[in-house]
């Protein structure tokens, strides 16, 4: 009889918490929409016409669906590695620099197969270096946390201009091509360096198998590892630390290499299968999108991966705006803004909420 | 968790499902022939591209039964995450049967997306694959003789300085950029010593790379301070080589603190508008007669993978249906500079002067061209430096 009550009480709880998170997320939305809505209407295009054309945009044929994808996965790859970072309560706003230096690495591997022999072996060792490349720029965040005591977000932030500067001149330096000096990239990889795809639909098979198993991978890490289940400890109470007996530093220096690794992997993934060179706006911004993916998402892996695509599907989709409506496509951006803004005020709210129904029980 | 994600997916849906309400769309009875056009910056820079975008309204004014589609500020900087072939995709979905491709920076990317979608005519300004062999047979290059131009520029410039001093506001440096400095210096070089007789020491000519064809903060150069330094150096003639104004509206600012200014800016031909008491002139592109060309190719199904570098019409270089390359003179261009002017651009349209003659040499002191030589298409298109008298970088260190 217990026991029953016990599931009982459980289940009446996650429904409660499911009811509760349908009216967050209806709120928000409408929030969102009422002010993207306002915003279009200022700036005198027509909305209903505004969101149909993102909406067609992104998902009105399949090779549309490609590009979306093609969005998607390093934004994916992004948001997998923040969950690490964020579940032992550090703000790794340098998965921007990770992804550069991801693709940086990548680049330098693929250097030496520019005649185009080997491919994949080449591609393999530049994937990997790309991980690697990543994972030690974020390495360096975390050690000056660790032991330097230097917030996360200031290094972070320092380390992504590092990057930037980093790249910038490697492309108009030691990269440059033959007598030219443009931000316009590196020299053109041959196509067998290309990241292979199915034409039809413009979408890269290996590319969506690897941010599907950087989903499931990290889905598994964070819930059914002792590392995931440290994470969460020392990311929830920092005294958990001495209760257990845990190396609170090495676990930090774990998540950021997790973090920079599947940044550096999206970094890869930008050279070999999006511009098949180095550029210097590599990142397409999907580091700092991915941070409001995962503060969208409440930091959850399955809602995620879906955040995101909504996000690809904003950043894809809002082309149309100029082309269509003659409207800027900045808009999209300031959707995303209005999303987390909208997402943040009503998480607010309801803390507030919780907070004053406490105090009149007591 | 599952309903969770359904809930999302659903709310999501249904967000989207209430914009399919509107859906009068439709198709126009006759099918246009619709081309369209990528711009690497904004359609109203008052720059190159919004040189392009009039030469697709003429192409639209001329052709009855054609229309553009376009997409601006096609660039990794303004838009994060969009590539070339993604825009052709979509254009051609549209029903797009020609695409025009402004940049050189998309060079790699257009070249990819001709591939991708062989039914589909291209055209890529500025580019040369079809000299070196890397155009798919659907896709064009398209340029005008700049050089022509550019020397006009130089010419205002120096029969105009008082200190002697030129700055050249440079983009990035490639082939392009570095023929149409020279072509500037050479046009200076002509005014100073041979039109002026001043001694050709006292002439300095000086280029300053920003990194693009537009100022990207934090990744180019900020053309707004380069101008400056310019002005606040003994320079009193800025001509641009980039794609925006910068040059024009920083020598505005100086006469009003009384300095002597004078900028040329390039690329369109309203881009003295506003700026008459500095502007020398501007030497801009209209794209209209070559646009025009190769859409009618198209629509005959006659198309062909060609490089076409079209001159500027000597009769009348200002033509907007017969010279691709012309010179609008401004506000600031003295009288006398003026009849100098008419007399050079007569001189080269009569084939008398002929400004890429030997002997000139390259910065590093190497023969460009030997005494007596005239430079060929190839030798003026593929320039390795700057030449000699020229400072300022060859290329990137």
């Amino acid at each position: 009889m217990q026991e029953s009550n016990g599931i009982n009480t459980s289940v009446s709880r996650r429904d409660n918490a499911i009811a509760r998170f349908s009216r967050d997320l209806v709120i928000t939305v409408l929030v969102v929409v009422s002010f993207t809505t306002l915003i279009i209407v200022l700036a005198g295009a027509p909305p209903l016409a505004a969101y149909y054309h993102i909406f067609k945009g992104s998902l009105g044929s399949w090779v549309k669906l490609g590009h979306v994808i093609r969005v998607w996965i390093p934004l994916t790859l992004c948001t997998c590695g923040l969950l690490y970072t964020f579940r032992i309560g550090l703000w790794n706003i340098g998965v921007e620099g990770q992804v550069i230096m991801g693709a940086v690495f990548t680049t330098y591997v693929l250097r030496f197969g520019m005649d185009g022999r080997m491919a994949n072996f080449f591609l393999i060792a530049a994937f990997t270096a790309g991980v690697a490349g990543g994972a030690l720029w974020a390495l360096i965040a975390g050690y000056l946390k660790t032991k330097g005591g230097v917030n996360e977000i200031f290094a972070g932030l320092g380390l992504n201009f590092v990057a930037q500067g980093i790249i910038l001149w490697l492309i108009f330096g030691p990269w440059k091509r033959a007598g030219i000096a443009s931000m316009s990239g590196t020299e053109l990889l041959p196509r067998e360096l290309w990241l292979s795809y199915v034409s039809t639909i413009r979408l890269s098979p290996l590319g969506l198998s690897l941010a599907l198993c950087a989903i499931i991978v990290t889905a598994i890490m964070l819930r059914y590892t002792k590392i995931g289940l440290c994470l969460k400890a020392l990311g929830s109470n920092p005294n958990a630390a001495h209760i257990f007996d845990l190396n609170t530093r090495l676990y930090m220096l774990l998540a950021m290499v997790f973090a920079g690794g599947f940044a550096g992997l999206a970094g890869s993934m930008q050279v070999t299968g999006v511009y098949h060179r180095l550029i210097p706006a590599i990142s397409s911004n999907y580091g700092y999108l991915a941070l409001l993916v995962a503060m969208l998402s409440n930091y959850n892996v399955w809602i995620g991966p879906v955040v995101a695509f909504f996000f690809a599907c904003l950043n894809v989709g809002s082309i149309q705006l100029p082309m269509m409506l003659q409207m800027d496509s900045s808009l999209s951006g300031v959707i995303q803004g209005a999303l987390v803004l909208a997402a943040l005020a009503v998480h607010a709210w309801r803390i507030r909420a919780r907070r004053i129904a406490e105090e009149t029980w007591y | 968790m599952k309903r969770k994600i359904t809930l999302l997916l659903c709310v999501f849906c249904f967000l989207f499902s209430l914009a399919i309400v509107q859906s009068g769309y439709a198709a126009a009875a006759d099918k246009p022939f619709t081309f369209g056009l990528l711009l690497v910056g904004p359609y109203n820079d008052h720059g190159y591209s919004q040189a392009h975008y009039e030469g697709g309204e003429y192409v639209e004014r001329t052709i009855p039964g054609t229309k553009m589609i376009y997409i601006d500020k096609v660039n990794p900087a303004d838009r994060p995450g969009i590539t070339i072939p993604q825009l052709v995709d979509d254009m051609v979905e549209k029903g797009a049967e020609l695409i025009i491709a402004n940049s050189d920076d998309m060079k790699d990317g257009i070249r990819e997306a001709a591939r991708m979608h062989p039914e589909t005519d291209f055209i890529h300004i500025s580019g040369d694959d079809v000299i070196t062999g890397m155009a798919p047979k659907n896709l064009a290059n398209l340029f005008g003789r700049m050089e022509y131009g550019k020397m006009m520029a130089g010419f205002v410039a120096a029969m105009t300085s008082q200190t002697g001093k030129i700055g050249y506001l440079g983009p990035l440096v490639n082939d392009e950029t570095r023929r149409l400095a020279s072509s500037c210096y050479l046009g200076a070089r002509y005014a100073w010593e041979t039109v002026l007789k001043k001694d050709p020491a006292d002439l300095k000519f000086q280029v300053t790379w920003i990194g693009f064809w537009f100022n990207i903060p934090g990744v180019t150069a900020d053309p707004t301070q380069v101008a400056q330094n310019f002005f606040n150096s003994g320079y009193d003639v800025v001509i641009s080589g980039i794609d925006t104004t910068e040059a024009v509206v920083v020598a505005n600012q100086k006469i009003k603190e009384g300095k002597e200014a004078w900028a040329i800016p390039y690329d369109y031909v309203g881009a003295c508008e506003g700026a008459s008491a500095v502007c020398l002139g501007v030497p801009y592109f209209n794209w209209g007669p070559g646009y025009v060309s190769f859409i009618k190719k198209s629509m005959a199904g006659t198309f062909a993978s060609e490089w076409l570098w079209l001159s500027p019409d000597w009769k009348d270089i200002n033509n907007i249906d017969t010279s691709t390359i012309g010179f609008a003179r401004g506000g600031a261009l003295s009288a006398e500079s003026g009849i100098a002017l008419s007399a050079f651009i007569s001189d080269l349209g009569a084939g008398k002067l002929n400004l890429f003659t030997g002997p000139l040499f390259y910065q590093d002191g190497s023969v460009y061209l030997k005494k007596g030589a005239v430079a060929t298409d190839k030798e003026i298109w593929y320039m390795k430096q700057l030449l000699k008298g020229m400072s300022g970088q060859s290329s990137a260190k």
